[in-house]
């Protein structure tokens, strides 16, 4: 069964979940790729406010496609994480408990996750259509000029994500592959 | 000759940008259900699942498959007896802009790699020219992610590595880029010729329909064997374990200098899109 989660998420909360837990997160989640993440860090190197509040917040690591008329937005799939590696071990820092995207991570985010309590969730690369339906409704929240690559903010509702590293740096790359490997023998 | 106006270039790149964006060919549709079926570890099959949800869900609701709508890459197999009245690129670029607003694609192309200030309607595409006999013109788009795109590599191996040097190169390339590129994957691959000429063989090869071996029976085997050693790498669908890392393995080889082997790896992703007309 998944664990539903509720946005934001505690660092108490963050240090429970698992890799390899599925859950169906629900609340308010901010999209930010590779643009956005470099103008927060640099906001935050300068000592100014950032556009949102870090505490406990979960990004999302998206550009969707524009919304047709009438939807929320477009499809909505996550990117690969690792080109945000230089910049989430500071957002971690600041308060930041989650992170969804696909695939492997650097060392420097997974000790910022040991450290501070944050888990690395993985949604399904290339089902932004599916996954699109899970967004209830997106606002731009800065970095308009950025297109696609805007901060948004989304409200999401049992949007699907699977922990892939969790506080502990236990990361299900590396255990899903070997208890494979194993059963086939 | 034979006339062909830019406008039916612009018009026909208009129309296959958005359909290649929302219906993925019937080759890798039934090649993701074939390896569904084969799959033997629960949750890798659960992934797969939700993958042909997916693709049903974006063909029939006429939504983008995935948000990486792709830089648009552009094949014309232009006939040598074809005039076009006006200018292809623009032709093409015009065909891209259209296509990419009015089917609600992302905009995903940058001006400059080092100052990267967005273009706002996805131009340039990446144009590939072949010119062959007749009378036809053939177009080609091919909508790339760079998910999978940053995980090709090109390594110019020496002639004494031969075919095992190539093998471990093709199976390192797919181990090391592991769950980044969204396995289950597709492996183009590109041998001989040039630095350059490999890559391109290599993004050629990403064309051919999964279901079509190359038509040389030494390489046809040399495809199956790539297939089934990357698919005992147990990297599976999205990098949580299973036997359906790669989908099918293309390769387009080509003759080279008497010093070199130069081998590319075109990744693509299990939404291996492009769609053909010929005017």
């Amino acid at each position: 069964m998944p664990v539903a989660i509720r946005t934001p998420l505690s660092r108490e909360d963050a240090r429970k979940l698992r890799a390899g837990d599925s859950c169906l997160l629900s609340g308010v989640i901010y999209t930010a790729r590779d643009a956005a993440h470099k103008r927060l860090c640099e906001l935050a190197a300068q000592g100014k406010e950032l556009p949102i509040d870090m505490k406990d917040a979960v990004i999302y690591y998206v550009g969707p496609t524009p919304a047709r008329p009438g939807e929320a937005i477009g499809s909505a799939g996550p990117t690969t994480s690792y080109r945000m590696d230089a910049y989430s071990p500071a957002l971690i820092a600041m308060g930041g408990t989650g992170m969804i995207g696909k695939g492997k991570r650097g060392s420097g985010v997974i000790a910022a996750m040991r450290e501070h309590g944050a888990v690395y969730f993985g949604a399904i690369g290339g089902c932004g259509a599916l996954l699109s339906r899970c967004v209830r409704k997106a606002e731009i929240v800065a970095y308009e000029d950025l297109g696609a690559e805007a901060l948004r903010r989304l409200e999401v509702e049992d949007f699907p994500v699977v922990v892939v590293i969790d506080s502990e740096g236990n990361n299900l790359y590396e255990t899903g592959r070997q208890a494979y490997l194993a059963a086939r023998g | 000759m034979r006339e062909i106006s830019a406008e039916r270039i612009t018009e026909t790149v208009r129309k296959l940008c958005i359909d290649a964006n929302r219906h993925l060919p019937e080759d890798m549709k039934n090649c993701i259900e074939a390896c569904r079926g084969r799959e033997d570890w629960p949750q890798a099959g659960e992934i797969l699942d939700r993958i042909i949800e997916n693709y049903r869900l974006a063909g029939d609701g006429g939504r983008p498959i995935c948000q990486d709508t792709g830089l648009a890459c552009v094949f014309l197999k232009i006939g040598q007896e074809v005039h076009v009245s006006g200018d292809i690129a623009q032709a093409v670029d015009e065909g891209v802009r259209q296509g990419y607003d009015q089917g609600y694609l992302r905009k995903s192309v940058v001006r400059d790699p080092l100052d990267r200030v967005n273009t706002g309607d996805n131009t340039p595409a990446m144009l590939y020219y072949e010119i062959v006999p007749g009378d036809r013109l053939e177009i080609t788009v091919a909508p790339k992610g760079f998910g999978s795109e940053n995980m090709s590599r090109l390594g110019m191996l020496r002639p004494s590595d031969g075919l095992p040097g190539v093998k471990d190169f093709i199976c390192r390339t797919v181990e090391e880029a592991g769950p980044n590129p969204c396995p289950p994957v597709v492996v183009g691959v590109g041998i001989g010729g040039t630095f350059d000429k490999a890559a391109y063989l290599a993004k050629k090869a990403l064309l051919r329909p999964v279901d079509r071996r190359n038509s040389v029976p030494f390489y046809a085997r040399l495809e199956e064997e790539l297939l089934e050693e990357i698919n005992a790498l147990g990297i599976g669908p999205q990098g949580f374990g299973g036997r359906t890392t790669a989908l099918a393995v293309n390769i387009e080889q080509y003759p080279t200098h008497i010093a070199g082997l130069p081998v590319a790896v075109n990744i693509n992703c299990h939404v291996t899109r492009h769609q053909t007309e010929v005017l």
